[in-house]
């Protein structure tokens, strides 16, 4: 084949071709301004909804802890806690276990066994937030209470975390049953990113002489970095929003709490429970400003996780 | 790094040996709750169970049909509304890369995935329902989109990102447009991790039920309009699993049995038909 | 000649076309009226097969959301709209009625291990349990209401729904008319704050009867449906006449008949006056506009809800551990119905 080979009808081709990626790049804009434009919308409906709410208590509203229909007096504060507390275990439960299992599905396990196992550990995530939340009051909720709560509180009951009565439900109850939840989705995704993972740079590292794992912990886990933490982050925003599951065990109790065996109450709960029932323009408002506060927890959040990640990548180019 | 091989070799048989555990571990805990559904559910499956409308207290027979159509048809039309947007935006963030306006993009999703359902359910609401005065399915399928978009955009721009850049290069450099290089080239390379996110996304969204409380509202009769209200198996779970009646309680179970075997099936489905065998 | 023909045809048809189609209708409210508006419109569909009714629980609050937006043709709400909420009401859609159309009482449970039944409970002691005053089963007041009965030296766990719910006004109203301290520390509501320490709220009546029965030493109430159908253990509750009187259908009954007289405004049945009265029980109302935009289908409204509360439907509601509505009940019902412009 000759290199110079003139290709002929390359003006006419381009010229079309040059039209077509244009209104294709169009339309790709046009979605992603669409896209912009509905979460802008959906702030601002929050926004309306929380008005005579935001106008009755102002600022006051995110650290007064007092939650009180019948007197129409309204803060958020425990709530906070309760929603950042029970996330947080959630995620360090579900980002370790479910890291270590993309792992091993990705890296280590033979074929035949990484593809129907992988698969069981999706299908959790087509399990009902009902389900969840009736299985952890049924079947979690007494285990938490007879033997994994008294377990820990005698091995590890110096901690403050693991002091304090055990009644099944609470902090810690909802954060595992939210970590269940999240594993899919930390699994699933972070198993994706590993595999993409390039074949050379692997092999690069076992011609050096690493062992398997070597090239798994040093190599193929640090270049995954920023997928995973996707997978992180969208895991941590289900975990954060999520409400049925969590209402069922975690004891809605607005409260802060050192121990983790204390029952606890989430923004999310509080509109899950409440909303249905609701009379009264503020206490309406009072609710939809909650979901207003987990548009804003949110934001936080992922603001901070962003930095994070930027900070290491930083410091490890 | 002074380590004897024998040592770092055993280190590797420990990370497999724990790995593995964590897989299993993921593994055990959807065969408990299946379990516990099944047993709960099984007296309520049958035949009849997939095929009738609801029925009350007391009355023998009755099923969910009507919410399995509804879920079916709600599903799909936010699929169809979820996956195009989905993967256009990530076809954007993954050409654009490392733009301010990609980052904002790439973070308000990453923020809206933060939002609960019902506070999506409740925007649907004020948009779709509320100036109609009317519930609708469509209502639902649009929170339901919402709540796909950020699993689609982020998956697929992951996917189509891990498409090595020698690939789409070559394309273009044979002449091929833009377009025709992402069309036919670089998505049909991604297309098992685009799946796995679609699929991702509509686990997610198909066993959800706060949302479709103010938008599909449920019915006990049959509808196939998507502006009508219409049942939806979630909501039926949910409405049969807090009631005070044991007969309902074990049609809640099963119905819950019926939704993880609907995902279950098409997870299989889509693996199958849709990867080619060449991929994993 | 034809053409007038024609058109005396067209205009005939137009008049009865409407009535032959099938009517839909839409309602929304209370969770407690699910089983008995299921099974009741199910039975009118028998008789009536033009007729088809959608009937969704999405709470009482929800209830009345959607019936002031008028995306429903009515409500249904454990508590009746109050006055604010009827001016919003009815600067859309015109006048506004209530009906009661369901009666049901709510029962205190309780998990203490060794006793499955017969715990007695005065007024004082009760609202006490719930206040937190009271902590521990082994309490000597508790005692004196039950003697020779073993009480265990548990901690008192306090149960309540955490979700919004016309069972908890409706306790809560009765904790109110018995203690001053509940009255002034947390009123009535549909969600309150619980003062007691060791309180817990469950999610919906499975949930609290889940925390209920996960619990050694729990207490919570429930609806009286629920803990007969879930076989919990009741408690024996000290009615305003001194008797002890344990949950039965004659004893609501009676307690209604005390106040034969409800309306929206002043509907409280608690802590009835009479030997044989259970003392906490209330109604379940529906809400219509007076003046439906559509005609045909507010005729059809009419004469369902004027079928739901007769004596017939009300048979239904039995079946299912509803209370019927007392006749007078009933027939007040009817007349406030037949003032719809239909």
């Amino acid at each position: 084949m000759a290199v110079s080979q003139p290709r002929g009808d390359a003006p006419r081709r381009s010229r079309s071709a040059a039209a077509g990626d244009r209104v294709f790049l169009f339309v790709v804009n046009a979605a992603v301004g669409l896209f912009v434009i509905l979460v802008a919308l959906l702030f601002l409906e929050l926004v309306k909804g929380s008005w005579p709410s935001l106008h009755a208590f102002g600022p006051k509203f995110l650290w007064t802890s007092e939650w009180n229909p019948v007197t129409n007096q309204f803060g958020a504060l425990p709530l906070i806690y309760g929603t950042l507390v029970s996330s947080l275990v959630a995620i360090v439960l579900a980002g370790v276990v479910g890291i270590l299992a993309a792992t091993y599905l990705a890296e280590f396990a033979p074929r035949w066994v990484a593809r129907p196992l992988g698969f069981v550990i999706e299908l959790l995530a087509a399990v009902p937030s009902v389900v969840f939340g009736l299985w952890g009051l049924f079947v979690l909720a007494p285990v938490v209470r007879t033997v994994i709560g008294p377990a820990l509180q005698k091995y590890l009951g110096f901690l403050p975390i693991f002091q304090g009565p055990i009644s099944g439900v609470g902090m810690l109850t909802a954060g595992l049953v939210l970590s269940f939840m999240i594993l899919p989705t930390v699994t699933a995704i972070s198993r994706e990113v590993i595999v993409a993972i390039g074949g050379d740079l692997r092999e690069a590292s076992m011609s050096l002489g690493a062992t398997k794992w070597e090239t798994v912990a040093r190599v193929v886990l640090p270049a995954s970095r920023a997928g995973i933490f996707g997978a992180l982050v969208l895991a941590l925003g289900r975990a954060l929003g999520e409400t049925i599951a969590t209402t069922m065990v975690i004891g809605n109790r607005p409260q802060i709490a050192a121990s983790l065996f204390a029952p606890s109450y989430t923004l999310a709960s509080v509109i899950a429970n409440e909303f249905t029932e609701a009379n009264g323009d503020v206490y309406i408002s009072a609710l939809i400003e909650l979901g207003l506060l987990l548009f804003v927890v949110s934001f936080i959040v992922n603001a901070i996780a962003r930095l994070l990640l930027w900070i290491v990548l930083r410091t490890r180019s | 790094m002074k380590r004897s091989l024998s040592s770092r070799h055993a280190a590797s048989w420990i990370g497999a040996t724990v790995t593995a555990l964590c897989a299993i571990i993921g593994a055990a805990i959807l065969i408990l709750i299946l379990g516990y559904v099944a047993f709960a559910g099984a007296r309520a499956l049958n035949p009849a169970f997939l095929t009738q409308l609801p029925v009350p207290v007391g009355e023998t027979g009755g099923g969910v049909g009507n919410g399995i159509v509804g879920t079916l048809i709600t599903v799909g039309i936010a699929t169809l509304l979820a996956l195009p947007m989905g993967l256009l935006g990530a076809l954007f963030l993954a050409l654009f890369g490392r733009g301010w306006f990609p980052e904002v993009v790439r973070f308000l999703s990453d923020v809206l995935s933060g939002i609960p359902s019902i506070a999506i359910g409740l925007f649907a609401y004020t948009l779709l329902v509320a100036p109609f005065r009317h519930f609708s399915a469509l209502s639902a399928s649009f929170a339901f989109a919402i709540l796909m978009l950020p699993i689609i955009l982020r998956t697929s721009e992951e996917a189509i990102r891990s498409v090595p850049r020698s690939i789409r290069e070559g394309a273009l450099a044979l002449g091929l447009s833009e377009f025709a290089t992402t069309m036919r080239i670089v998505v049909p390379a991604a297309r098992p991790a685009i799946i796995t996110g679609l699929l991702l996304a509509i686990a997610r969204v198909t066993g959800e039920t706060a949302p479709l409380l103010f938008t599909a509202f449920g019915s006990q009769f049959w509808e196939l309009n998507p502006a009508q209200p219409m049942a939806q198996l979630p909501l039926q779970v949910f409405t049969y699993a807090i009631s005070p009646y044991a007969s309902w309680h074990a049609q809640a179970w099963a119905g819950a049995l019926l939704l993880i075997t609907a995902v279950l099936v098409l997870n299989i489905l889509a693996r199958l038909v849709l990867t080619p065998r060449t991929q994993r | 000649m034809r053409k007038s023909l024609a058109l005396l045809g067209a205009a005939l048809f137009m008049t009865v076309a409407p009535v032959m189609a099938a009517t839909q209708l839409t309602g929304a409210g209370s969770t407690f009226d699910y089983p008995f508006f299921s099974k009741a419109f199910f039975e009118y569909g028998k008789t009536h097969p033009d007729v088809q009714v959608n009937y969704q629980s999405i709470g009482s609050g929800g209830g009345i959301q959607q019936f002031t937006q008028r995306t429903v043709d009515f409500g249904a709400t454990d508590v009746p709209m109050n006055a604010g909420e009827v001016k919003t009401a009815s600067a859309g859609g015109g006048n506004v009625l209530q009906v009661p159309v369901a009666l049901g009482g709510v029962s205190v449970v309780y998990n203490l291990p060794g006793m499955t039944s017969g715990l007695r409970l005065s007024p004082a002691v009760l609202a006490d349990l719930f206040l937190g005053t009271i902590s521990n089963w082994n309490d000597p007041r508790i005692a004196k209401l039950n003697p020779g009965k073993k009480l265990p030296s548990t901690p008192v766990v306090v149960v309540h729904r955490s979700d919004g719910s016309g069972t908890t006004y409706i306790f809560t109203d009765y904790l109110s008319s018995v203690s001053p301290e509940w009255k002034s520390k947390v009123g009535t509501g549909k969600s309150v704050t619980w003062p007691a320490q060791s309180a817990i709220g469950g999610k919906g009546s499975e949930g609290l009867a889940g925390q209920v029965s996960n619990n050694p030493g729990a207490i919570g109430y429930v609806e009286a449906a629920y803990a007969i159908q879930n076989k919990m253990s009741q408690a024996d509750l000290q009615n305003a006449a001194g008797k002890f009187v344990a949950y039965a259908p004659s004893a609501v009954h009676a307690a209604a008949e005390t106040r034969p007289d409800v309306t929206p405004e002043s509907f409280s049945i608690v802590n009835a006056k009479c030997a044989t009265c259970y003392p906490i029980a209330g109604y379940s109302w529906a809400v219509v506009y007076q003046n439906p935009q559509d005609k045909v289908k507010g005729k059809v409204l009419q004469q369902i809800l004027e079928w739901l509360v007769g004596p017939d439907a009300q048979r239904i509601a039995g079946g299912l551990d509803y209370i019927p509505l007392p006749p007078s009940v009933g027939g007040a019902a009817r007349k406030t119905l037949s003032q719809m412009h239909v």
